[in-house]
């Protein structure tokens, strides 16, 4: 310590002492600020808000029960009013049922698969892109060959054999989504990884003697959460359509749970006579999954534009 | 570049290795393939019975030899179903199945690259605008409803095109579009960053100011270097393409692999689905392998790795 005190290094040590915590709340509130200049990725954030509210809030916000069947009511055209007064704005399906109603109710099952779904595949390509990048060696080609593996399947062909043996069920589909997507996750956080693990913050602890542990929980894992983030966004799109691709086959949540790939297939058979059964699902995972997506890329644009996602 | 694609096989053929293990346990997922294969109804004496014919009480180690023996050599049992041999069901239906999957690609390709190309070049105008939003779309549609629309439209109400069965062209044209516009949307966005980034380079700004004139700025200088990740997205693409095949050829009553695999499922057809999902995976195994190979010719960095 240099017995001079110079104004500069009052100002240094003045700096030193000030907390930790504001700086890291503006840092949040800058990153935030800058996702919201962009439009389009602000488009994205209010369609998810809107789409996830809607979910949270559905026996709320419903006009009518997703399963209340009236079979005098059977496909009625969207803006049909029924005997008591009530309208139907986008019409009712085959047995009756208002369809606003089961989409409102279907972006519970969208949702739920999505994020569960999401939260294993990502906490399991997590720990695989720890592990292959950090220790490398045989380990990585091995991991890495197993994802070669994974991807070599068409997923769909794989998941609906699966279900198939398994049997539909809620359980079971996020089971299996959740399991086969680990690889694009995996993949990231060891390209991350595999970076960090030359830094010289890195190399210090390595030199001090820290633990594989430690280095891996402080410094390693922190780095990787930005691009496994982005990921993570980008994935609950692809998630949410794998849904209803297994419901559309018959092979998801089973009726009378409204999904939106369920109405789909519900609407196929009807499809010369009432356009809107088949119309409005599908406008629901175009919607939620456009909004998923911009918002995903606006995420990737604020935080990392390098990323190659 | 002869270690490159030696490792590189070696590869490919420690997944090809992979997915035939996967293949063989999703029958044994249950822990008890013959309750899968047998109907419902049969008595616990026939389940024996069964098990013991067909080796379901051997070690799993030596099912798994058994099924790769057989498989290596085509046979991957008979279709509970049709009674024929599994994998010929599968191997008649195979060209059907390219002839979508190249057809949605050839669509992809063609409204692709050069909707990137113009995008890129023509940066920040309205075609630019346009192709970014309609590409955007396309991520975002799913292919199921996207066919299911465009049967409402063309063949309910415009009666303009077959909206099933596979014969002449006409038959072609809504599942192939169908099926091409993920790739479409995806090949557009990846063309326009990639030129882009070329465009940026600086043996571009040399190029031209060497004197020479744009087209073959654009065409032979940029989209040679730019070409190097499409390729390798059409081979990713074609799992794509294979694996959306199956809800396409669903929804067009096209038929080929992925529509047989899906009646297999749920016929419980399990020989018939384990020959389809093998042949899948591997051919798209391989057609990355080539892939590979052609990237070593593209990329002359490789060579010298």
């Amino acid at each position: 310590m240099a017995p001079v005190s110079t104004p500069q290094s009052v100002a240094t040590e003045a700096v030193v002492l000030a907390p930790a915590r504001p700086s890291q709340e503006r840092e949040w509130l800058l990153l935030l600020s800058r996702l919201v200049r962009r439009r389009t990725a602000l488009f994205g954030m209010a369609v998810v808000l809107v789409v996830a509210l809607t979910a949270i809030f559905a026996p709320m916000i419903s006009p009518f029960d997703p399963l209340a069947q009236d079979i005098s009511q059977r496909l009625r055209e969207p803006g049909w009013q029924d005997p008591q007064g009530r309208v139907h704005l986008l019409g009712t399906d085959h047995l009756g049922r208002d369809i606003l109603a089961r989409i409102i109710y279907g972006s519970r099952i969208a949702l739920v698969v999505g994020l569960a779904a999401v939260a294993i595949s990502g906490v399991l390509g997590m720990i695989i892109g720890l592990t292959a990048g950090y220790f490398g060696g045989r380990l990585d080609d091995f991991l890495m060959r197993l994802a070669d593996v994974q991807l070599a399947f068409p997923f769909i062909l794989l998941a609906i054999a699966v279900i198939g043996v398994l049997g539909p069920s809620l359980r079971n589909i996020i089971i299996v989504i959740g399991v086969s997507s680990w690889v694009v996750y995996a993949r990231v956080v060891r390209g991350e990884v595999l970076s960090v693990r030359e830094r010289e913050y890195v190399q210090a602890a390595v030199a001090l003697g820290s633990r594989d542990g430690r280095i891996l929980a402080r410094h390693v894992l922190p780095n990787t959460f930005t691009p496994w983030l982005v990921v993570a966004t980008l994935d609950m799109a692809r998630v949410i359509v794998i849904e209803s691709a297994l419901s559309f086959l018959g092979l998801g949540v089973q009726p009378p749970t409204p999904t939106w790939g369920g109405m789909l297939a519900d609407g196929r058979v009807y499809l010369s006579t009432a356009w809107w059964l088949a119309t409005f699902p599908g406008l629901a995972i175009l919607v939620t999954v456009l909004g998923i997506n911009l918002f995903g890329d606006g995420l990737r644009d604020t935080l990392d534009p390098r990323l190659k996602v | 570049m002869k270690w490159y694609l030696l490792r590189r096989g070696w590869q490919s053929l420690l997944v090809l290795f992979g997915v035939s293990v996967v293949v063989f346990l999703i029958l044994h997922l249950t822990g008890d393939p013959a309750l899968l294969l047998l109907p419902p109804d049969a008595s616990a004496d026939d389940i024996a019975r069964f098990r013991e014919a067909m080796g379901f009480n051997d070690p799993v180690a030596v099912q798994y030899v058994r099924f790769l023996k057989g498989a290596l050599r085509g046979d991957f049992g008979e279709s509970l179903r049709h009674g024929e041999p599994a994998m010929h069901l599968v191997l008649e239906r195979l060209p059907a199945t390219f002839e979508l999957a190249g057809a949605g690609l050839l669509i992809a390709l063609c409204l692709a690259i050069p909707a990137g190309i113009i995008s890129a070049v023509r940066r920040n105008t309205s075609v630019d605008y346009v192709s970014t939003v309609l590409a955007l779309l396309g991520q975002a549609m799913p292919t199921f409803w996207l066919g299911i629309m465009l049967i409402l439209v063309f063949s309910v109400r415009l009666n303009w095109l077959p909206s099933s069965g596979r014969g002449d062209l006409d038959h072609l044209v809504l599942p192939a579009v169908t099926l091409g516009l993920f790739t479409t949307a995806r090949i557009t966005r990846l063309t326009r960053s990639g030129m882009l980034e070329v465009l940026g380079q600086d043996y571009i700004r040399t190029a031209r100011a060497k004197g020479v004139s744009e087209p073959p700025v654009v065409w032979k200088h940029a989209l040679k270097n730019a070409s190097i990740p499409i390729v390798t997205i059409v081979g990713i693409e074609l799992g794509t393409l294979l694996g959306g095949s199956v809800i396409t050829e669903t929804i067009f009553a096209w038929p080929g692999v992925g529509r047989l695999s899906v009646q297999a499922i749920f016929n419980r057809d399990y020989p018939v689905v384990q020959a389809a999902v093998f042949l899948l995976a591997s051919t798209f195994v391989i057609v990355n392998f080539v892939v590979d190979v052609l990237y070593t010719y593209l990329d002359p960095r490789i060579r010298f790795r």
